[in-house]
């Protein structure tokens, strides 16, 4: 008996609130976890790294952050590019200012800051909601990118105007700049999404996630139980965006290497993680994880069946994938608004009765 | 959760057991709209652990007395005296935390989570971790978790919802929905419960269950409740005092028998001829 509740009896209510309260979950996870820490950083090269791995695990971060704000608060954000930059811009501060502290370090500090400016973006969410408030996390977007853009402090008078990160070694493995090996490049980002995710399930599994999605759910209701709407909201979009922001550091410092902000962190981007939530399931930190997968793999997938299966060309692939993902998201909010994620619990919950029907 | 009845007390409020001193007073109370006045010069009190019901035709102005009651409506004029003190002004999640929970007249549940994460949601003004707690799920957050599963299970035994526990509320019928929302507001242990029409829209058998857990409620951890209910057979039967609302006014007030026969009542509900 592969994936059942029977026999596992739950004697405590703590190993009823668990993440994964059927056994098979667990061990899977646990597999899944061994693997990618045991198994893969031996195997990759450079090709799995940057097309798929790393570009993975940093979207699933951004995905996540956006995920709490906009899958578990409700509060609509467009700004996930802009906030994505700030995390970029304050690594690459930090780096150049103080080099001798690491990385590491700097990364989570850029996530710090990227909160500190994510909570002032997050004051219009107290009187404007739904449409409103994504128009105002909008002009968040417009406005950081030109403020990257316009202030060469920022990219320390550049003549390029693009920020490019130095080298920087962790245990002696260098982990930013061009010498970095894929494998490190994996781990480095594998660590935090590995401890995000678990914050991000201990967050919302809490207090706070059900203060979120109950802001969510019904504000009004929310406020007569009890729940303080400020406090609850802005604690909503500073760790949205310490996620976000982290996310931004990684993509800039461990995966491009350099970016110019407008092109690497436009309101593309913003809709590109949108668009992974809408996929992979508003609320759910799995949902975060599938809608990264997805967006990430598709494309590399189209490539490698329209243009090295077929042989068409590499624009037409192109707009194919444009297509598709349209297409799908279209189709996802129509026919399941909950994601990848309810489609997956959908078939556990019929996995778990297999083989009878009901 | 235990009895907040003070012997002494109860004894002095003639002979019924259950009853204390007054625990809110609402003093001349007048609220506005523009240019509607919803309530106009309203007084009363609620005693401790007795079940008051506000009856009145409709638009008579019941629900908006409960939301001033709530906090979630400032009135123009007037006082609201809790626990002997004048109440300042408050935002509806302060009040919340000062012991008052209510049910809403439409189901006002948090449809995407389930009923234990609904009830759940009644504890959080008594929780105490930390963001930083939460977020390790270290000690005092899992700690914290757990010792209020255990109080929510209780409600949850007493409402006789076990079966529906880790079912989405969206998925719930009206009856059972109801009955979640009674649990949610018992869940925050409240000094006082205001039920906007916890009958409404039932069938018998439903009503005669929301009578026997309202009664219940009130004898078991005797929690003060203000009713509002439109089924004179339920008012009658459960409250102790009755005030009654018409177009904004206070027309009677006392207990049940007596505002029966009351003239003024009489005509509220079945109308009186004009002249002329």
């Amino acid at each position: 008996m592969l994936y059942r509740e029977a026999g596992d009896f739950k004697t405590t209510y703590a190993a009823d609130g668990q993440t994964f309260p059927i056994a098979f979950d667990r061990w899977r996870y646990y597999g899944v976890l061994a693997v990618a820490f045991g198994v893969v950083p031996f195997l990759i090269n450079d090709y799995w790294a940057n097309a798929v791995f790393v570009p993975f695990l940093i979207y699933a971060i951004a995905a996540i952050g956006l995920n709490i704000l906009t899958g578990y608060c409700g509060q609509v954000s467009l700004g996930t590019g802009g906030f994505m930059a700030v995390g970029a811009y304050a690594c690459y501060k930090l780096m150049t200012a103080f080099p001798e502290v690491s990385i590491l370090v700097h990364i989570v500090l850029a996530g710090g800051i990227t909160a500190g400016v994510g909570l002032l973006f997050g004051i219009p969410s107290l009187r404007i909601k739904g449409f409103y408030l994504a128009v105002a996390t909008l002009a968040a977007q417009f406005f950081l990118v030109w403020l990257f853009n316009k202030v060469p402090w920022f990219y320390n008078y550049s003549a390029s105007g693009q920020i490019s990160a130095p080298e920087r070694t962790f245990l002696g493995v260098a982990v930013t700049g061009a010498a970095t090996p894929a494998w490190a490049k994996y781990l480095v980002c594998l660590v935090f999404v590995v401890a995000l995710a678990w914050v991000a399930r201990n967050l919302t599994r809490g207090a706070l996630g059900r203060q979120w999605m109950a802001i969510r759910d019904m504000d009004i209701a929310a406020e007569i139980i009890g729940v303080n709407p400020l406090r609850a909201k802005l604690a909503a979009f500073a760790i949205s965006s310490f996620y976000v922001g982290i996310a931004g550091a990684l993509l800039f410092a461990v995966y491009l290497g350099a970016v110019e902000v407008g092109e690497a962190f436009g309101i593309n981007k913003a809709f590109l993680v949108l668009f992974m939530i809408i996929i992979g399931g508003l609320g759910s930190i799995f949902g975060s994880f599938a809608g990264a997968a997805f967006l990430v793999l598709l494309p590399v997938l189209l490539k490698n069946v329209l243009v090295g299966g077929l042989g068409w060309s590499t624009s037409l692939a192109a707009h194919i994938e444009l297509m598709i993902v349209g297409a799908l998201i279209v189709l996802f909010l129509i026919v399941e608004p909950h994601g990848l994620a309810q489609l997956w619990r959908l078939a556990k919950e019929k996995l778990r009765l297999w083989p009878f029907p009901h | 959760m235990t009895g907040q009845v003070q012997p002494a007390a109860a004894e002095a409020a003639g002979g019924d057991r259950r009853i204390g001193p007054v625990v809110m007073e609402m003093k001349n109370i007048t609220l506005r709209f523009g240019g509607v006045t919803a309530i106009r010069d309203i007084s009363f009190d609620i005693r401790e652990g007795e079940i008051r019901a506000i009856i009145g035709p409709n638009g008579a102005g019941k629900s908006s007395m409960l939301n001033v009651i709530s906090g979630f409506y400032r009135p123009q004029e007037g006082e609201v005296w809790f626990r002997g003190q004048r109440r300042p002004r408050l935002k509806p999640y302060q009040v919340a935390r000062q012991g008052i929970a209510r049910t809403f007249q439409n189901i006002a549940l948090f449809e995407g989570m389930s009923v234990l994460d609904n009830i759940m949601t009644g504890r959080l003004t008594l929780m105490r971790s930390t963001i930083l707690d939460q977020a390790l799920w270290w000690g005092r957050a899992e700690r914290e978790e757990v010792a209020h599963r255990e109080k929510v299970e209780k409600i949850i035994d007493f409402l006789e919802i076990q079966h529906v526990r880790k079912t989405p509320v969206g998925r719930l019928p009206y009856g059972l929905k109801k009955r979640v929302e009674l649990a949610r507001a018992l869940a925050a242990e409240p000094r006082i419960l205001l039920l906007d029409e916890p009958m409404a829209g039932m069938n018998v058998e439903e009503k005669e269950d929301m009578c026997r857990f309202v009664l219940d409620v009130n004898d078991e951890f005797g929690t003060t409740i203000v009713l509002i209910e439109h089924d004179m057979g339920v008012v009658m039967d459960l409250s102790d005092r009755v005030v009654v609302m018409d177009y904004g006014r206070k027309i009677a007030d006392g207990p049940p028998a007596e505002v029966r026969r009351d003239q003024a009542v009489i005509d509220a509900y079945l109308g009186v001829p004009h002249d002329g």
